[in-house]
Protein backbone atom coordinates (compact mmCIF):
# COMPACT_ATOMS: atom_id res chain seq x y z
CA UNK A 1 0.00 0.00 0.00
CA UNK A 2 1.58 3.54 -0.82
CA UNK A 3 2.13 5.59 1.79
CA UNK A 4 2.18 9.69 0.97
CA UNK A 5 5.51 11.40 2.42
CA UNK A 6 5.02 14.51 4.12
CA UNK A 7 3.47 16.95 2.18
CA UNK A 8 3.21 20.91 2.66
CA UNK A 9 1.34 22.43 -0.12
CA UNK A 10 -0.37 26.03 0.54
CA UNK A 11 -2.47 27.97 -2.07
CA UNK A 12 -3.75 31.34 -2.10
CA UNK A 13 -7.57 32.56 -3.33
CA UNK A 14 -8.16 32.05 -7.10
CA UNK A 15 -4.83 29.80 -7.42
CA UNK A 16 -5.00 26.97 -9.77
CA UNK A 17 -2.20 23.95 -8.91
CA UNK A 18 -1.84 21.27 -10.97
CA UNK A 19 -0.34 17.90 -10.00
CA UNK A 20 1.27 15.85 -12.51
CA UNK A 21 3.14 12.64 -12.36
CA UNK A 22 3.42 8.69 -12.75
CA UNK A 23 0.20 6.50 -12.27
CA UNK A 24 0.05 5.58 -8.88
CA UNK A 25 2.21 7.86 -7.53
CA UNK A 26 -0.48 9.06 -4.76
CA UNK A 27 -2.15 12.16 -6.80
CA UNK A 28 -5.81 10.48 -6.39
CA UNK A 29 -4.69 9.86 -2.44
CA UNK A 30 -3.34 13.38 -1.70
CA UNK A 31 -6.68 14.41 -2.99
CA UNK A 32 -8.73 11.69 -1.06
CA UNK A 33 -6.70 12.43 2.13
CA UNK A 34 -7.34 16.58 2.04
CA UNK A 35 -11.05 15.97 1.78
CA UNK A 36 -10.60 13.70 4.89
CA UNK A 37 -11.95 10.83 3.05
CA UNK A 38 -9.33 8.31 4.02
CA UNK A 39 -7.44 8.80 7.61
CA UNK A 40 -4.33 10.59 7.24
CA UNK A 41 -1.96 12.35 10.03
CA UNK A 42 -1.76 15.34 8.28
CA UNK A 43 -3.83 18.53 8.65
CA UNK A 44 -5.84 20.44 5.91
CA UNK A 45 -7.03 24.26 6.41
CA UNK A 46 -9.43 26.03 4.73
CA UNK A 47 -10.06 30.05 5.04
CA UNK A 48 -8.90 29.37 8.53
CA UNK A 49 -10.41 26.66 9.42
CA UNK A 50 -8.78 23.01 10.20
CA UNK A 51 -10.45 20.18 8.87
CA UNK A 52 -10.58 18.53 11.98
CA UNK A 53 -12.49 21.51 13.88
CA UNK A 54 -15.56 21.08 11.47
CA UNK A 55 -17.77 18.69 10.75
CA UNK A 56 -17.06 15.93 8.40
CA UNK A 57 -20.02 17.16 5.66
CA UNK A 58 -19.25 20.46 6.26
CA UNK A 59 -15.51 19.95 5.61
CA UNK A 60 -16.25 17.91 2.17
CA UNK A 61 -19.09 20.46 1.02
CA UNK A 62 -16.30 23.29 1.03
CA UNK A 63 -13.27 21.38 -0.10
CA UNK A 64 -15.56 20.16 -3.46
CA UNK A 65 -13.62 16.38 -4.08
CA UNK A 66 -14.60 15.53 -7.89
CA UNK A 67 -13.21 11.73 -8.32
CA UNK A 68 -11.87 10.64 -11.46
CA UNK A 69 -14.64 8.62 -12.43
CA UNK A 70 -18.38 9.57 -11.49
CA UNK A 71 -20.82 7.97 -9.48
CA UNK A 72 -24.58 7.43 -9.82
CA UNK A 73 -26.97 5.91 -7.61
CA UNK A 74 -30.44 7.09 -8.46
CA UNK A 75 -32.40 6.26 -11.73
CA UNK A 76 -33.00 9.84 -12.28
CA UNK A 77 -30.39 12.45 -12.96
CA UNK A 78 -31.93 15.24 -11.01
CA UNK A 79 -31.88 13.05 -7.69
CA UNK A 80 -27.79 13.28 -7.23
CA UNK A 81 -27.43 17.22 -6.92
CA UNK A 82 -27.98 17.77 -3.70
CA UNK A 83 -28.36 21.76 -5.32
CA UNK A 84 -29.73 22.16 -8.40
CA UNK A 85 -27.51 24.37 -10.70
CA UNK A 86 -28.43 28.38 -11.42
CA UNK A 87 -26.46 28.42 -14.42
CA UNK A 88 -23.80 25.95 -16.72
CA UNK A 89 -26.05 23.26 -18.42
CA UNK A 90 -25.49 25.40 -21.61
CA UNK A 91 -21.82 25.81 -21.09
CA UNK A 92 -21.45 21.94 -20.87
CA UNK A 93 -23.95 20.98 -23.75
CA UNK A 94 -27.43 20.21 -22.02
CA UNK A 95 -30.87 21.99 -20.98
CA UNK A 96 -32.47 21.98 -17.73
CA UNK A 97 -34.04 19.19 -18.86
CA UNK A 98 -31.41 16.79 -18.55
CA UNK A 99 -31.76 16.38 -14.60
CA UNK A 100 -34.71 14.61 -15.46
CA UNK A 101 -32.85 12.02 -18.00
CA UNK A 102 -32.18 8.45 -16.78
CA UNK A 103 -28.73 7.84 -15.95
CA UNK A 104 -28.40 4.80 -17.49
CA UNK A 105 -28.64 6.83 -21.57
CA UNK A 106 -25.47 9.02 -20.45
CA UNK A 107 -22.35 8.34 -21.91
CA UNK A 108 -19.22 8.25 -19.76
CA UNK A 109 -18.29 11.74 -21.23
CA UNK A 110 -21.53 13.45 -19.92
CA UNK A 111 -21.73 11.39 -16.99
CA UNK A 112 -18.47 13.55 -16.24
CA UNK A 113 -19.92 17.03 -17.31
CA UNK A 114 -22.56 16.36 -15.10
CA UNK A 115 -20.15 15.03 -12.22
CA UNK A 116 -18.56 18.28 -12.65
CA UNK A 117 -22.40 20.52 -13.04
CA UNK A 118 -23.08 18.58 -9.50
CA UNK A 119 -19.86 19.65 -7.95
CA UNK A 120 -20.48 22.99 -8.61
CA UNK A 121 -24.09 23.34 -7.71
CA UNK A 122 -22.52 22.86 -4.72
CA UNK A 123 -20.88 25.83 -4.62
CA UNK A 124 -17.50 24.70 -2.56
CA UNK A 125 -15.30 26.90 -1.31
CA UNK A 126 -12.01 25.10 -3.19
CA UNK A 127 -11.91 22.75 -5.49
CA UNK A 128 -9.85 19.31 -5.65
CA UNK A 129 -9.96 17.94 -8.99
CA UNK A 130 -8.96 14.59 -10.24
CA UNK A 131 -8.65 14.39 -14.03
CA UNK A 132 -11.92 15.99 -14.42
CA UNK A 133 -11.72 16.26 -18.39
CA UNK A 134 -10.44 12.73 -19.10
CA UNK A 135 -13.20 10.96 -20.55
CA UNK A 136 -14.13 14.57 -22.75
CA UNK A 137 -13.81 15.10 -26.47
CA UNK A 138 -11.57 18.29 -27.43
CA UNK A 139 -14.42 20.90 -27.09
CA UNK A 140 -16.20 19.38 -24.01
CA UNK A 141 -12.18 19.96 -22.55
CA UNK A 142 -12.28 23.47 -23.50
CA UNK A 143 -15.56 23.88 -22.21
CA UNK A 144 -15.01 22.42 -18.67
CA UNK A 145 -12.05 24.47 -18.49
CA UNK A 146 -13.62 27.48 -19.10
CA UNK A 147 -16.21 26.66 -16.89
CA UNK A 148 -13.76 26.07 -14.27
CA UNK A 149 -11.56 28.93 -14.58
CA UNK A 150 -15.05 31.34 -14.38
CA UNK A 151 -15.83 29.37 -11.43
CA UNK A 152 -12.61 30.12 -9.49
CA UNK A 153 -12.68 33.32 -10.60
CA UNK A 154 -15.96 34.23 -9.67
CA UNK A 155 -15.87 32.54 -6.14
CA UNK A 156 -12.26 33.00 -5.51
CA UNK A 157 -11.76 29.36 -5.07
CA UNK A 158 -8.50 27.66 -5.12
CA UNK A 159 -7.35 24.59 -7.29
CA UNK A 160 -6.00 21.26 -6.82
CA UNK A 161 -5.99 19.81 -10.53
CA UNK A 162 -4.68 16.26 -11.35
CA UNK A 163 -3.91 16.07 -14.78
CA UNK A 164 -1.90 13.55 -17.00
CA UNK A 165 -2.06 16.13 -19.65
CA UNK A 166 1.08 18.85 -20.58
CA UNK A 167 -1.13 20.89 -22.87
CA UNK A 168 -3.48 20.87 -20.20
CA UNK A 169 -1.43 21.63 -16.96
CA UNK A 170 -0.20 24.63 -19.32
CA UNK A 171 -3.20 25.89 -20.11
CA UNK A 172 -4.38 25.76 -16.65
CA UNK A 173 -2.10 25.90 -13.79
CA UNK A 174 -0.70 28.73 -11.73
CA UNK A 175 1.96 26.57 -10.26
CA UNK A 176 3.16 22.57 -11.09
CA UNK A 177 3.96 19.96 -8.69
CA UNK A 178 5.17 16.56 -9.59
CA UNK A 179 4.36 13.58 -7.45
CA UNK A 180 6.63 10.54 -7.85
CA UNK A 181 6.45 7.56 -4.99
CA UNK A 182 4.66 9.53 -3.30
CA UNK A 183 6.80 12.70 -2.48
CA UNK A 184 6.07 16.25 -3.79
CA UNK A 185 8.43 18.27 -6.15
CA UNK A 186 8.07 21.51 -7.43
CA UNK A 187 8.20 21.58 -11.21
CA UNK A 188 8.27 24.71 -13.53
CA UNK A 189 5.85 25.10 -16.01
CA UNK B 1 -52.69 -37.18 24.62
CA UNK B 2 -52.09 -40.21 22.96
CA UNK B 3 -48.27 -40.08 22.04
CA UNK B 4 -47.36 -43.13 19.74
CA UNK B 5 -43.50 -43.97 21.09
CA UNK B 6 -41.17 -44.28 18.46
CA UNK B 7 -39.07 -47.24 19.00
CA UNK B 8 -35.18 -47.85 17.94
CA UNK B 9 -36.80 -49.85 15.17
CA UNK B 10 -38.70 -47.57 13.58
CA UNK B 11 -35.56 -44.71 13.54
CA UNK B 12 -33.62 -47.66 11.81
CA UNK B 13 -36.03 -47.83 9.39
CA UNK B 14 -36.11 -44.20 8.72
CA UNK B 15 -32.39 -43.92 8.40
CA UNK B 16 -33.14 -46.71 5.81
CA UNK B 17 -34.59 -44.34 3.24
CA UNK B 18 -31.64 -41.89 4.22
CA UNK B 19 -28.95 -45.06 2.81
CA UNK B 20 -30.58 -45.71 0.03
CA UNK B 21 -30.80 -42.35 -1.02
CA UNK B 22 -26.93 -42.26 -0.31
CA UNK B 23 -26.53 -45.36 -2.33
CA UNK B 24 -28.32 -43.68 -5.18
CA UNK B 25 -26.20 -40.47 -4.56
CA UNK B 26 -23.02 -42.84 -5.00
CA UNK B 27 -24.13 -45.01 -8.38
CA UNK B 28 -25.41 -41.57 -9.81
CA UNK B 29 -21.90 -39.72 -8.98
CA UNK B 30 -23.54 -36.89 -7.28
CA UNK B 31 -20.25 -36.70 -4.82
CA UNK B 32 -22.36 -36.02 -1.43
CA UNK B 33 -23.26 -39.50 -0.06
CA UNK B 34 -20.42 -39.14 2.15
CA UNK B 35 -21.79 -36.01 3.60
CA UNK B 36 -25.17 -37.15 3.89
CA UNK B 37 -24.32 -40.04 5.54
CA UNK B 38 -22.01 -37.96 8.33
CA UNK B 39 -24.94 -35.29 8.37
CA UNK B 40 -27.21 -38.27 9.05
CA UNK B 41 -25.20 -39.12 11.49
CA UNK B 42 -24.62 -35.59 12.94
CA UNK B 43 -28.37 -34.95 12.91
CA UNK B 44 -28.75 -38.30 14.88
CA UNK B 45 -26.30 -37.91 17.67
CA UNK B 46 -26.68 -33.91 18.29
CA UNK B 47 -30.32 -34.38 18.66
CA UNK B 48 -30.08 -37.05 20.72
CA UNK B 49 -27.90 -35.20 22.81
CA UNK B 50 -30.26 -32.13 23.31
CA UNK B 51 -32.78 -34.50 24.08
CA UNK B 52 -30.77 -35.84 27.40
CA UNK B 53 -29.67 -32.41 28.03
CA UNK B 54 -33.46 -31.32 28.02
CA UNK B 55 -34.67 -34.52 30.37
CA UNK B 56 -32.48 -33.40 32.56
CA UNK B 57 -33.06 -29.75 32.80
CA UNK B 58 -36.39 -30.53 32.75
CA UNK B 59 -35.71 -32.75 35.53
CA UNK B 60 -33.52 -30.11 37.41
CA UNK B 61 -35.69 -26.83 36.80
CA UNK B 62 -33.32 -23.71 37.59
CA UNK B 63 -32.46 -20.33 36.02
CA UNK B 64 -28.69 -20.90 35.72
CA UNK B 65 -28.78 -24.14 33.76
CA UNK B 66 -31.47 -22.45 31.64
CA UNK B 67 -28.80 -19.86 31.10
CA UNK B 68 -25.92 -21.41 30.44
CA UNK B 69 -27.72 -24.14 27.60
CA UNK B 70 -28.96 -20.35 26.01
CA UNK B 71 -25.94 -18.77 25.65
CA UNK B 72 -24.30 -21.92 24.23
CA UNK B 73 -27.21 -21.41 21.93
CA UNK B 74 -26.30 -18.01 21.23
CA UNK B 75 -22.90 -18.74 20.86
CA UNK B 76 -22.98 -21.50 18.46
CA UNK B 77 -25.13 -18.98 16.27
CA UNK B 78 -23.02 -16.08 16.56
CA UNK B 79 -20.15 -18.01 15.48
CA UNK B 80 -22.40 -19.66 12.44
CA UNK B 81 -23.38 -16.27 11.58
CA UNK B 82 -19.67 -14.79 11.18
CA UNK B 83 -18.71 -17.89 9.33
CA UNK B 84 -21.73 -17.27 6.71
CA UNK B 85 -20.36 -13.81 5.74
CA UNK B 86 -18.12 -13.49 2.55
CA UNK B 87 -16.52 -10.30 4.01
CA UNK B 88 -16.98 -9.86 7.70
CA UNK B 89 -15.73 -7.31 10.50
CA UNK B 90 -12.07 -7.80 11.69
CA UNK B 91 -11.60 -9.35 15.09
CA UNK B 92 -14.04 -8.88 18.41
CA UNK B 93 -16.83 -7.11 15.79
CA UNK B 94 -16.47 -10.11 13.58
CA UNK B 95 -17.97 -12.06 16.36
CA UNK B 96 -19.69 -9.59 18.49
CA UNK B 97 -22.51 -7.56 15.84
CA UNK B 98 -24.43 -10.92 15.36
CA UNK B 99 -24.20 -12.30 18.41
CA UNK B 100 -25.01 -8.95 20.13
CA UNK B 101 -27.97 -8.34 17.32
CA UNK B 102 -29.17 -11.66 18.19
CA UNK B 103 -29.01 -11.28 22.08
CA UNK B 104 -30.60 -8.27 22.37
CA UNK B 105 -33.33 -9.07 20.09
CA UNK B 106 -34.27 -13.01 20.17
CA UNK B 107 -33.78 -13.13 24.18
CA UNK B 108 -35.80 -9.90 24.78
CA UNK B 109 -38.34 -11.15 22.78
CA UNK B 110 -38.35 -14.76 23.99
CA UNK B 111 -38.65 -13.31 27.44
CA UNK B 112 -41.54 -10.98 26.69
CA UNK B 113 -43.08 -14.17 25.14
CA UNK B 114 -42.69 -16.42 28.57
CA UNK B 115 -43.65 -13.65 30.65
CA UNK B 116 -46.35 -11.66 28.50
CA UNK B 117 -48.15 -14.13 26.64
CA UNK B 118 -47.36 -17.62 27.82
CA UNK B 119 -47.69 -16.80 31.06
CA UNK B 120 -45.22 -19.88 32.26
CA UNK B 121 -44.16 -20.81 36.50
CA UNK B 122 -41.38 -20.03 36.58
CA UNK B 123 -41.33 -17.84 33.68
CA UNK B 124 -38.05 -19.92 32.29
CA UNK B 125 -39.66 -23.41 32.56
CA UNK B 126 -37.55 -25.25 30.49
CA UNK B 127 -39.84 -26.98 28.31
CA UNK B 128 -41.35 -23.54 26.93
CA UNK B 129 -38.31 -21.45 27.28
CA UNK B 130 -35.52 -23.59 25.57
CA UNK B 131 -37.88 -24.53 22.38
CA UNK B 132 -39.18 -20.82 22.28
CA UNK B 133 -35.86 -19.85 22.35
CA UNK B 134 -34.32 -22.03 19.74
CA UNK B 135 -36.69 -21.61 17.44
CA UNK B 136 -36.05 -17.71 17.60
CA UNK B 137 -32.47 -17.85 17.44
CA UNK B 138 -32.34 -20.25 14.65
CA UNK B 139 -34.61 -17.65 12.62
CA UNK B 140 -32.57 -15.20 13.87
CA UNK B 141 -29.59 -16.24 12.66
CA UNK B 142 -30.39 -16.67 8.91
CA UNK B 143 -31.73 -13.17 8.69
CA UNK B 144 -28.80 -11.85 10.70
CA UNK B 145 -26.37 -13.71 8.49
CA UNK B 146 -28.15 -12.78 5.09
CA UNK B 147 -28.46 -8.95 6.20
CA UNK B 148 -24.75 -8.69 7.26
CA UNK B 149 -23.46 -10.87 4.14
CA UNK B 150 -25.50 -8.73 2.10
CA UNK B 151 -24.31 -5.14 3.65
CA UNK B 152 -20.87 -5.64 3.52
CA UNK B 153 -20.40 -7.17 0.24
CA UNK B 154 -22.21 -3.90 -1.14
CA UNK B 155 -20.30 -1.34 0.59
CA UNK B 156 -17.43 -3.30 -0.94
CA UNK B 157 -19.00 -3.08 -4.80
CA UNK B 158 -20.10 0.29 -4.59
CA UNK B 159 -17.51 1.93 -2.30
CA UNK B 160 -17.15 4.41 -5.01
CA UNK B 161 -20.71 5.33 -4.77
CA UNK B 162 -20.51 5.87 -1.26
CA UNK B 163 -17.28 7.79 -0.93
CA UNK B 164 -18.93 10.29 -4.06
CA UNK B 165 -21.69 11.05 -1.69
CA UNK B 166 -19.78 11.50 1.35
CA UNK B 167 -17.27 14.15 -1.03
CA UNK B 168 -20.89 15.87 -1.89
CA UNK B 169 -21.06 16.12 2.00
CA UNK B 170 -23.53 13.27 2.51
CA UNK B 171 -23.95 12.27 6.22
CA UNK B 172 -22.57 8.76 6.41
CA UNK B 173 -26.27 7.25 7.15
CA UNK B 174 -27.28 8.85 3.62
CA UNK B 175 -24.35 7.67 2.30
CA UNK B 176 -24.67 4.01 2.94
CA UNK B 177 -28.99 4.61 3.03
CA UNK B 178 -30.02 2.34 0.18
CA UNK B 179 -27.58 -0.86 1.23
CA UNK B 180 -28.28 -0.61 5.18
CA UNK B 181 -32.32 -0.35 3.41
CA UNK B 182 -31.25 -3.66 1.24
CA UNK B 183 -29.66 -5.45 3.67
CA UNK B 184 -32.74 -5.13 6.39
CA UNK B 185 -34.99 -6.16 3.17
CA UNK B 186 -32.90 -9.09 2.50
CA UNK B 187 -32.74 -10.44 5.94
CA UNK B 188 -36.68 -10.04 6.06
CA UNK B 189 -37.96 -11.33 3.32
CA UNK B 190 -37.27 -15.45 3.94
CA UNK B 191 -39.61 -14.60 7.11
CA UNK B 192 -41.74 -12.77 5.81
CA UNK B 193 -42.50 -15.46 3.15
CA UNK B 194 -42.73 -17.98 5.77
CA UNK B 195 -45.51 -16.37 6.77
CA UNK B 196 -46.86 -15.67 3.76
CA UNK B 197 -46.97 -19.25 2.89
CA UNK B 198 -47.71 -20.97 6.32
CA UNK B 199 -50.57 -22.99 6.42
CA UNK B 200 -51.06 -23.23 2.42
CA UNK B 201 -47.67 -24.86 0.76
CA UNK B 202 -45.88 -25.76 4.36
CA UNK B 203 -47.31 -26.98 7.52
CA UNK B 204 -44.29 -25.52 9.42
CA UNK B 205 -42.29 -27.94 11.88
CA UNK B 206 -43.52 -26.90 15.41
CA UNK B 207 -47.13 -27.16 14.76
CA UNK B 208 -46.58 -30.72 12.78
CA UNK B 209 -45.19 -31.39 16.16
CA UNK B 210 -47.42 -30.35 18.15
CA UNK B 211 -49.85 -32.61 16.08
CA UNK B 212 -47.86 -35.76 16.03
CA UNK B 213 -47.22 -35.44 20.06
CA UNK B 214 -51.21 -35.50 20.05
CA UNK B 215 -51.89 -31.86 20.75
CA UNK B 216 -55.64 -30.80 19.51
CA UNK B 217 -54.28 -28.64 16.02
CA UNK B 218 -55.71 -25.56 17.11
CA UNK B 219 -53.84 -25.55 20.03
CA UNK B 220 -51.28 -26.32 17.98
CA UNK B 221 -52.21 -23.56 15.12
CA UNK B 222 -52.24 -20.80 18.42
CA UNK B 223 -48.73 -21.60 19.13
CA UNK B 224 -47.75 -21.66 15.48
CA UNK B 225 -48.89 -18.11 14.67
CA UNK B 226 -47.60 -17.23 18.33
CA UNK B 227 -44.25 -18.51 16.97
CA UNK B 228 -44.41 -16.95 13.64
CA UNK B 229 -45.25 -13.43 14.76
CA UNK B 230 -42.20 -14.13 17.63
CA UNK B 231 -40.13 -14.48 14.71
CA UNK B 232 -40.57 -12.41 12.63
CA UNK B 233 -40.32 -9.44 15.23
CA UNK B 234 -37.09 -11.09 16.87
CA UNK B 235 -35.97 -11.45 12.83
CA UNK B 236 -36.72 -7.97 12.10
CA UNK B 237 -35.67 -6.28 15.08
CA UNK B 238 -31.88 -8.41 14.46
CA UNK B 239 -31.35 -7.48 10.94
CA UNK B 240 -32.08 -3.83 11.95
CA UNK B 241 -30.34 -3.89 14.81
CA UNK B 242 -27.19 -5.85 12.80
CA UNK B 243 -27.61 -3.64 9.77
CA UNK B 244 -27.52 -0.56 11.18
CA UNK B 245 -24.82 -0.84 14.01
CA UNK B 246 -22.68 -2.67 10.84
CA UNK B 247 -23.28 0.33 8.89
CA UNK B 248 -22.03 2.46 11.28
CA UNK B 249 -18.99 0.30 11.94
CA UNK B 250 -18.18 0.57 8.32
CA UNK B 251 -17.40 4.58 8.89
CA UNK B 252 -14.82 5.78 11.48
CA UNK B 253 -15.40 9.23 13.56
CA UNK B 254 -14.58 11.46 10.18
CA UNK B 255 -17.12 9.57 8.72
CA UNK B 256 -14.60 7.92 6.36
CA UNK B 257 -15.52 5.10 4.26
CA UNK B 258 -13.45 1.96 6.56
CA UNK B 259 -13.11 -1.12 4.57
CA UNK B 260 -10.19 -2.03 5.41
CA UNK B 261 -12.18 -3.09 8.63
CA UNK B 262 -13.42 -6.11 6.78
CA UNK B 263 -11.74 -9.55 6.31
CA UNK B 264 -12.55 -12.07 3.91
CA UNK B 265 -14.35 -14.85 4.77
CA UNK B 266 -14.22 -17.82 4.06
CA UNK B 267 -18.23 -18.73 3.26
CA UNK B 268 -19.77 -19.24 -0.52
Amino acid sequence: MLELQPVSLSLQSAECVCLTGPSGAGKSLLLRAIADLIPHLGEAQLDGHNCSEMKPSQWRRQVGYLPAESHWWSERVGDHFPVLPEAGFEQLGFTPEVMDWQVSRLSTGEKQRLALLRLLANQPHALLLDEPTASLDAANVRNAEVMIRDYRQKYNAPIIWVSHDAEQVRRVADRVYELKAGAVQEVSL
Amino acid sequence: MNVIVLSSLDLILAAGLVGILAVLSLIMQLGVAGRLVIAGLRTTVQLLLIGLVLETLFANVHLAWVTLLAMVMLLVAGREVMARQHRRFGGLWGYGLGTLSMFVSAFATTIFALLAIVGTDPWYEPQYAIPLLGMMLGNTMNGVALALDRLTSNAWQQRGVIEARLALGHEWRVAIGDITRESVRVGMIPIINAMAAAGIVSLPGMMTGQILSGTPPIEAVKYQILIMFMITAGTGFATMAASWIGARHLFDERCRLRLDRLIQGKSQ
